[in-house]
């Protein structure tokens, strides 16, 4: 059985007196070591999806339905105390903005060895070893020194870094990342994602990793769900999809990079914009973006199918032409 | 370069510091060092792009090019006439041709008024002349030109998704048919698929418009598809600046070479990335000689005490000694 | 435009309907405000008129006081012998008035100096604001009391009862300005930093109309949110004002007047001269500043989302 199975997941918002549904049954499952990438653009519910494994939905959001197994227990029925046991312990979480995790009146130092006293019965000096080691684990230089610092006296990238080793303190079987690397520079972002996909590989730690960034994507995570309005329309092993997108929503996304396209012509863009939570068109969420999209489109949400594990909900995978990427093109 | 155009805006030897001496009853700042000796020059027609990463001062150059805050050393010149110390009054017909779109979408549209007030606005200042009829005609038109419905003009920009209002921030910019639009980091708050709309509308607008861009990013693969010219940024100093293609060809200094194989790519697994040493410093407390060499794996004892010239090395301009003295 | 506009007013509605505490609260300002404003309509007596008062009538308990209660005199008299209910709405109409102009005179002290201080910066920044630690390092009441025995005694008992209401509104008006001014000063900092403000100014706008067209109204609701406090806070100013004596004269009562008229009387039996008035005082007030509270919860998240 798989490490993490997320069943029919339905989650919603009451604002006011309407309720604003933000995942209807999403599936998804996590083996041990595997790393997942949940892609998607603002408001397609990727965050939503990651963030109710862990019971952190902002309020009022809660889940109305479905199951979150991990470990012979549901996540989803699970109360406060249970969960704290399991938040920050089994499965951590990476926030885009370090300073979500980091208390900025305390040393780093404090706060390893709060977090590891909280869920270990260990004393002082044991944590602060281990503390060290996983700072050493995730390269920053003189960890020994760097436990009296307080969080504004490093730099974006080593807070990151410092997160991240917060994270690995307990040894985790999962680490959800929501955009870990979003808010850095990018010669920064592409040391940290490579310290990610090495330490998840070394330790054999799962990840989730839910990111608006198919580069990033691409190179770190094995399998991805494409998520749009709710439902996860792709999903399969990340480069099947990457390189043979079937959904034409991720097909969209992917020709939209300027790097899918030639220097200095028109972009492909997907028309329109994405639709607001309370007014998700019928039938097939994408259809009115779409340029395949027909009749039947309108009719019924299609389901998610495919072979080989990749899979897309959309009725004309058959009609669609092969995908074929202009930056290829260039290339060779 | 072409020596026989003049050049449409020139920054020459800009520097700017932040903070510094405190004012009356208030204590003393520590100065920030944000620009240091910029020279650069902008053809009519180009689309000049500016990359660097955060703090690198790319975002203070646009900026202080537009007049939101004066150098406080070197010059501005705009088709030729120095524009850097003019008075409010002076500089009204170079704010005709000189406009900017912002980063943020949710905080470039005052929330309070509708986008017809919004994109009035120029007109009522700068054209005063034009009757009710006459800038309704306008404003439609614009609208029109960026994709946006004129319907819109009753609506406050909270209705809007980041898109939309990010197009009528360009419509805004285009209301008094500027010759150069500065455009700070226009696309880097939306998604990917919005990006590409705006990208395109930009281009567009060049095209129809003969615009010249300043175009502010942290995003190289945006640089190549959309710059003809660029200059790359590190702590307040240019370090490199070629024509894109060249650039992307033949990156010569250190910094563009890390930061070009840094770009994540689609079609492979981790990154080839050139590793950085050190940390990052700060504008704050800038190292000496070239403000690269802490992080740069081909520093030596020249590289710590003098600053490098900006210099012509037959593909790119550089101002860096390994690259000089042929290193590299 | 109206469909949103619509929404969003019914989805305040909506927001202010299930909060029990602010209905309650809007209903008793409503009715105490109304019927402040009509009190010569619903007043069973006139309070300024000498000639219906009869000093016979003194210190009739209201009339669930069986023994001794009189059905012309629902809350009972003071002892002058003017009906209770009738010089306590009469007395609110005062109170309300004072608090109103006195809110109205600070917003725009405050106002103006704190879009200036926070636009302008610089020298005239630092000169207001160190003008308003400087005020208040003072308390309001110390700074009226001084100003106010100071004008008594300069001009004599007569005409300063005369004045007694605009000196009231000055008085409280402009010892109270730094709560808006700070607060103004606090928001348009924030304010000015935001693209739009910069984009005005990349137009070519000059600075004056940034700051009224753009600024000001971006301003508006902690300017709305203080105001109602600051309406409870100058009510209750003047009450403590002419409890002292300093404020409203005997011949024409507000609320802080009354319940201190009444309270020499409090031992001798005589509680209800100044128990009702205070309690109308305290519902006042409450209602005011829950008001105030609920708005404060339901503007903040809202507008500042961004």
């Amino acid at each position: 059985m798989a490490l993490l199975t997320v069943r029919n997941l339905e989650v919603e918002f009451p604002l006011g007196r309407k309720t604003l549904q933000a995942l209807y049954g999403v599936d998804f499952s996590l083996e041990k070591g595997e790393r997942l990438g949940i892609v998607g653009e603002s408001g397609t519910g990727k965050s939503v999806a990651a963030f109710s494994i862990l019971n952190l939905l902002s309020k009022p959001g809660r889940i109305s339905r479905g199951e979150i197994l991990f470990e012979g227990s549901d996540l989803a029925t699970l109360n406060d105390d249970a969960m704290r046991d399991i938040r920050g312990n089994r499965i951590s979480m990476i926030f885009q903005d370090p300073m979500m995790t980091l208390n900025p009146v305390l040393t780093i130092g404090t706060q390893m060895i709060e977090c590891l006293k909280a869920h270990r019965n260990i004393s002082r000096e044991a944590a602060r070893e281990i503390a060290i080691s996983k700072l050493k684990e995730v390269m920053i230089p003189s960890p020994e020194n760097r436990m009296d610092s307080y969080p504004h006296e490093l730099s974006g990238g080593m807070r990151q870094r410092v997160v991240i080793a917060i994270a690995l303190l307990t040894d985790p079987s999962i680490i959800i990342a929501d955009e870990p690397t979003t808010a850095l520079d990018v010669t920064i972002q592409a040391e940290i994602m490579v310290l990610m996909l090495e330490l998840c590989k070394n330790n054999s730690v799962g990840l989730i990793l839910i990111t608006h960034d198919l580069a990033v994507v691409s190179q770190v995570t094995e399998r991805v769900m494409v998520m749009y309005a709710g439902r996860v329309v792709e999903e399969g092993p990340t480069r099947d999809v990457i390189q043979n997108p079937q959904h034409p929503y991720t097909r969209g996304l992917i020709k939209a990079l300027p790097q899918e396209n030639r220097p200095g012509s028109r972009l492909n863009q997907i028309r329109g914009s994405m639709p607001a939570l309370d007014a998700i068109p019928a039938g097939c969420a994408f259809n009115p973006r779409c340029d395949y999209a027909d009749g039947e489109c309108l009719k019924a949400i299609p389901p998610l199918l495919g072979k080989k594990g990749h899979k897309a909900t959309c009725l004309h995978t058959d009609r669609i032409p092969p995908f074929e990427s202009a930056r290829q093109e260039v290339s060779t | 370069m072409n020596t026989a155009l003049k050049p449409l805006v020139e920054i020459r030897n800009v520097e700017k510091r932040f903070g510094g001496d405190g004012g009356f009853l208030s204590s003393r700042q520590p100065e920030v060092k944000a620009l240091n000796d910029v020279s650069l020059s902008v053809d009519k027609g180009d689309a000049f792009c500016l990359v660097g990463e955060s703090g690198c001062g790319k975002s203070t150059l646009a900026r202080t090019v537009i007049g939101l805050h004066p150098p406080s050393n070197g010059e501005i010149l705009y088709d030729g006439e120095r524009i850097d110390t003019l008075s409010q009054q002076e500089k009204r017909p170079f704010t005709r041709k000189m406009q900017m779109i912002f980063q943020n979408p949710y905080a470039s549209l005052n929330p309070r008024m509708t986008v017809m007030q919004t994109l009035e606005e120029p007109l009522r200042i700068h054209r005063p002349e034009l009757s009710r009829q006459q800038v309704r005609e306008k404003v439609e038109e614009v609208m029109l030109s960026v994709g946006n419905d004129p319907a819109w003009g009753e609506r406050y920009p909270h209705e809007f998704s980041g898109g939309q209002r990010q197009r009528i921030s360009i419509a805004r910019a285009l209301m008094l048919d500027p010759e150069f639009v500065v455009a700070d980091e226009p696309i880097s708050a939306l998604d990917v698929s919005i990006q590409a709309q705006v990208l395109n509308v930009m281009m567009d607008a060049q095209e129809q418009r003969h615009l010249t861009y300043l175009f502010i990013t942290h995003d190289l693969s945006v640089v190549e598809h959309f710059g003809s010219r660029v200059a790359v940024m590190y702590l307040g100093t240019v370090c490199e600046l070629a024509d894109t293609r060249s650039l992307f060809a033949t990156p010569r200094h250190p910094y563009t070479q890390a930061l070009l194989s840094a770009i994540p790519k689609m079609s492979e697994e981790g990154a080839g990335h050139i590793k950085m040493t050190g940390e990052v410093p700060t504008a704050m407390n800038l190292p000496s000689g070239c403000v690269f060499h802490p992080r740069c794996p081909h520093a030596n004892d020249r590289c710590r005490k003098e600053v490098p010239d900006f210099l012509d090395n037959g593909e790119t301009q550089t101002a860096c000694f390994a690259v000089e003295e042929g290193r590299l | 435009m109206n469909v949103k506009t619509s929404f969003l007013s019914s989805d305040l509605v909506f927001r202010f309907r299930r909060d029990k505490v602010a209905v309650v609260s809007l209903i008793v300002v409503l009715i105490l405000v109304f019927s402040a404003l009509l009190a010569p309509v619903i007043a069973p007596h006139n309070p300024y008129d000498l000639t219906t008062i009869d000093i016979m009538d003194s210190e009739i308990p209201p009339v669930w006081d069986e023994g001794e209660g009189d059905s012309r005199f629902l809350l009972g008299t003071d002892p002058q012998g003017r009906d209770m209910l009738s010089t306590i709405l009469y007395g609110m109409r005062i109170s309300l008035t004072i608090g109103f102009f006195a809110v109205l005179l600070q917003a725009f002290l405050g106002v103006s100096i704190g879009l200036l201080s926070g636009y302008l910066g610089g020298r005239i920044d630092a000169f207001f604001m160190r003008l308003a630690d400087i005020q208040l390092s003072l308390s309001t009441l110390m700074v009226a009391i001084i100003t106010l025995a100071v004008f008594q005694a300069g001009f004599g008992a007569e005409l300063y009862s005369e004045l007694a209401i605009i000196m009231l509104v000055l008085v409280i008006g402009i010892a109270e300005w730094p709560q808006y001014a700070r607060t103004v000063r606090a928001s348009v900092l924030a304010e000015k930093h935001k693209e739009y403000v910069d984009a005005a100014r990349v137009i070519g706008m000059s600075s004056r109309r940034i700051m009224i067209r753009h600024i000001l109204p971006n301003t508006l609701s902690p300017i709305l949110v203080i105001s109602t406090i600051q309406v409870a806070n100058a009510i209750i100013s003047e009450a403590a004002l002419s409890f002292l004596g300093l404020g409203m004269p005997v011949n024409k009562p507000s609320l802080g007047s009354l319940i201190s008229s009444g309270f020499e009387f409090i031992f001798s039996g005589s509680w209800w001269i100044t128990v009702i008035p205070s309690v109308v005082l305290v519902a006042l007030i409450l209602s005011i500043n829950l008001l105030g509270d609920w708005l404060r919860d339901v503007l903040n998240p809202k507008l500042y989302k961004d």
